[in-house]
């Protein structure tokens, strides 16, 4: 009972930290067709900006931590204007590339920066506490990512569903041409769309240091994942790419916990079944 | 042929058969006897043509886009090991038992993958690589694990050649394994089977049309591009005597790619020049600073990427069109 608790914990924690990072990288990969590797980039970004205030300039987290994901925006907003707009009209092929170059060169200059060690996140006293729910007590740092998570969730669902520019972007994935023709101007709501995406992946990437922990080469070790899950949710599916996060953080978890030598065979093997059944994933619309 | 005696120098050298490879040759052989100390990185450079060449043939000419070459490399290079430690020590039987193993996961793989497109395609490419590095890790009892798999000794080459310390058994031998190897996808792209290949390329929907069986031509290439990656594992297990869970790894498969667009995709040559012209920067860029490689070689990716996406190959003739267009 406490272990199928504790795996759900994790689990679902894990898994909105996946959702967190992932769901910028599925919204521009559905509006703009384009194969971002460089995602992850992002969220290294957002955790050595953070590393650098907490640890070299002794600001506190809840101030770092909005300060961390602006500075990150500010970095995608030129690559957007600069690289990316170039980047949406290659080949599949061709932006994987553009974007892996993309990846190194991040790497290279979080390297240069700050080295190529672990690169932590002071958390407030706060988060490291366990918190006593009356049946049973977890780690304060749990709850409050899995809230995190939820609040994403429920706020891209208003911004997307209930906004202005939620209606342009939806027309912009469903028809990029038409939206164009019908006065929208999808060149902003690409730029706007992937800063959104960059912060996220920021606030993840900062939000789950505890889980996935932050050194220069973090782009690289999870952009596997991160693809993962937009590739199992279906692209540009909001609602696709969280059912991927949470289902595969559960399963990763609890593969790890019962069998923790197979655990990743286990868990890929999953994901090869998945895809060999439903290649454009769990909520992928037909293109 | 009196009308190609009229075409300028460089299109009538063009026309002579195997004339850059010949040079090639001539090359490679001179840099035994130029470079004497550094035969172990010219052979690990000719290594890397052969598995170069392996995805050259799924890009370029299937145009089937991978990341995970190196589960091939990898199988081959595990496979050969184990045969060499366990059954016989001979080097050609060894090549035909990495052959085997990257075919035989190729074609086990690429029963499913083969199915998807695109973004799936890549995603589920790594993700054979990393199952396959899994299972390395955890088979301790066979592969060594993390420790890698030692006590590889190998007989000499057709009983005549001994590996020795400085490696130029080594070279030569995978030299000749690459020359037979490029000789062999020459055959096979100028065939029918080549030419379906490079019409599947172009359009899948069409060559169905026409009655190809696309599914199983793409299946029948990735066994093959297997095949040839398997020996190119099978070769570095030979010449290093060792295979770590690192030849699995996602670096190798995304470097592989980028040298074979940096010298130009669906010409055997362009891998051959890519993978030359790469590590002769990795080999002088790391020795400089190993860890600002990393921006070299990404804003090489890049260079290309934008600026030459024909590959570097394709560099001769884009040059002509601009001076063309000036005069």
């Amino acid at each position: 009972m406490s272990l199928t608790l504790n795996i759900l914990v994790d689990g679902i924690a894990y898994g909105m930290i996946l959702f967190i990072i992932a769901v910028g990288l599925s919204v521009t990969m559905g509006l703009m067709r384009v194969i971002n590797l460089a995602h992850g980039g992002f969220a290294l970004i957002g955790g050595a900006f953070a590393h650098w205030l907490t640890m070299a300039q002794g600001v506190g987290f809840w101030v770092a931590l909005p300060l961390a994901i602006l500075g990150t925006v500010l970095v995608a907003l030129p690559l957007e204007r600069l690289l990316y707009r170039r980047i949406y009209g290659f080949g599949e092929l061709q932006q994987v590339l553009a974007t892996i170059g993309i990846t190194f060169l991040m790497i290279a200059t979080v390297n240069l920066w700050l080295g190529s060690s672990l690169l932590q996140i002071r958390l407030p006293e706060g988060l490291g506490q366990p918190v006593d729910l009356g049946f049973r007590t977890l780690p304060m740092h749990r709850i409050v990512v899995i809230g995190a998570g939820l609040a994403v969730m429920a706020g891209l669902w208003l911004v997307l569903d209930r906004t202005g520019f939620g209606m342009r972007l939806r027309a912009a994935v469903d028809n990029r041409a038409t939206a164009a023709s019908l006065g929208i101007d999808t060149g902003r709501i690409f730029a706007l769309a992937f800063c959104l995406g960059a912060g996220l992946a920021a606030f993840g990437g900062i939000l789950g240091a505890e889980l996935l922990p932050v050194d220069a080469y973090y782009p690289l070790r999870y952009m596997v994942l991160f693809l993962i899950v937009v590739a199992v949710g279906g692209m540009g599916s909001i609602l696709g790419s969280f059912a991927a996060a949470l289902g595969l953080g559960i399963l990763e978890t609890a593969s790890r916990y019962l069998v923790p030598d197979f655990g990743t065979i286990f868990f890929f093997a999953c994901v090869i079944a998945l895809l060999a059944l439903r290649p454009r994933g769990l909520m992928g619309r037909l293109t | 042929m009196t009308e190609s005696l009229t075409l300028p120098l460089p299109e009538r050298l063009a026309r002579v058969p195997f004339l850059a490879e010949a040079l090639l040759l001539a090359i490679a052989a001179a840099m035994f006897f130029l470079l004497p100390y550094s035969l172990g990185f010219l052979t690990r450079v000719l290594i890397l043509m052969v598995l170069v060449l392996s995805i050259d043939l799924l890009l370029g000419f299937a145009g089937i886009a991978t990341l995970g070459q190196a589960a091939m490399y990898g199988a081959g290079a595990y496979a050969a090991g184990l045969f060499a430690i366990h059954v016989w020590a001979d080097p050609l039987a060894g090549l035909v038992v990495g052959a085997a193993a990257g075919a035989a996961l190729a074609l086990l793989s690429g029963l499913v993958l083969m199915r998807a497109q695109g973004l799936t395609l890549i995603m589920l490419t790594i993700a054979v690589a990393q199952i396959c590095m899994e299972i390395a890790n955890k088979a301790r009892g066979v592969t060594g694990g993390s420790d890698g798999l030692r006590g590889i000794r190998m007989d000499p080459v057709l009983g005549l050649f001994e590996f020795d310390f400085i490696g130029q058994t080594g070279y030569w031998y995978a030299l000749a394994v690459l020359a037979a190897v490029f000789l062999l996808l020459r055959l096979v792209t100028r065939s029918a089977f080549g030419l379906s290949l490079r019409g599947i390329h172009d359009s899948p929907a069409r060559m169905t049309a026409i009655g190809t069986p696309v599914y199983g031509r793409r299946v029948a290439a990735y066994a093959l591009a297997g095949a040839i990656a398997g020996i190119a594992g099978a070769l570095t297990a030979q010449v290093t005597q060792l295979v770590s869970p690192e030849v699995f790894a996602f670096t190798l498969s995304a470097e592989a790619l980028i040298m074979l667009v940096l010298g130009g995709t669906g010409r055997l040559i362009g891998g051959i020049i890519g993978v030359a012209i790469f590590m002769t920067v990795h080999h002088t860029a790391a020795a400089h600073d190993p860890f600002n490689w990393l921006f070299v070689i990404g804003a090489m990716v890049l260079g290309v990427v934008f600026f030459v996406p024909g590959g570097l190959v394709s560099l001769p003739a884009r040059l002509r069109g601009l001076m063309g267009r000036a005069l």
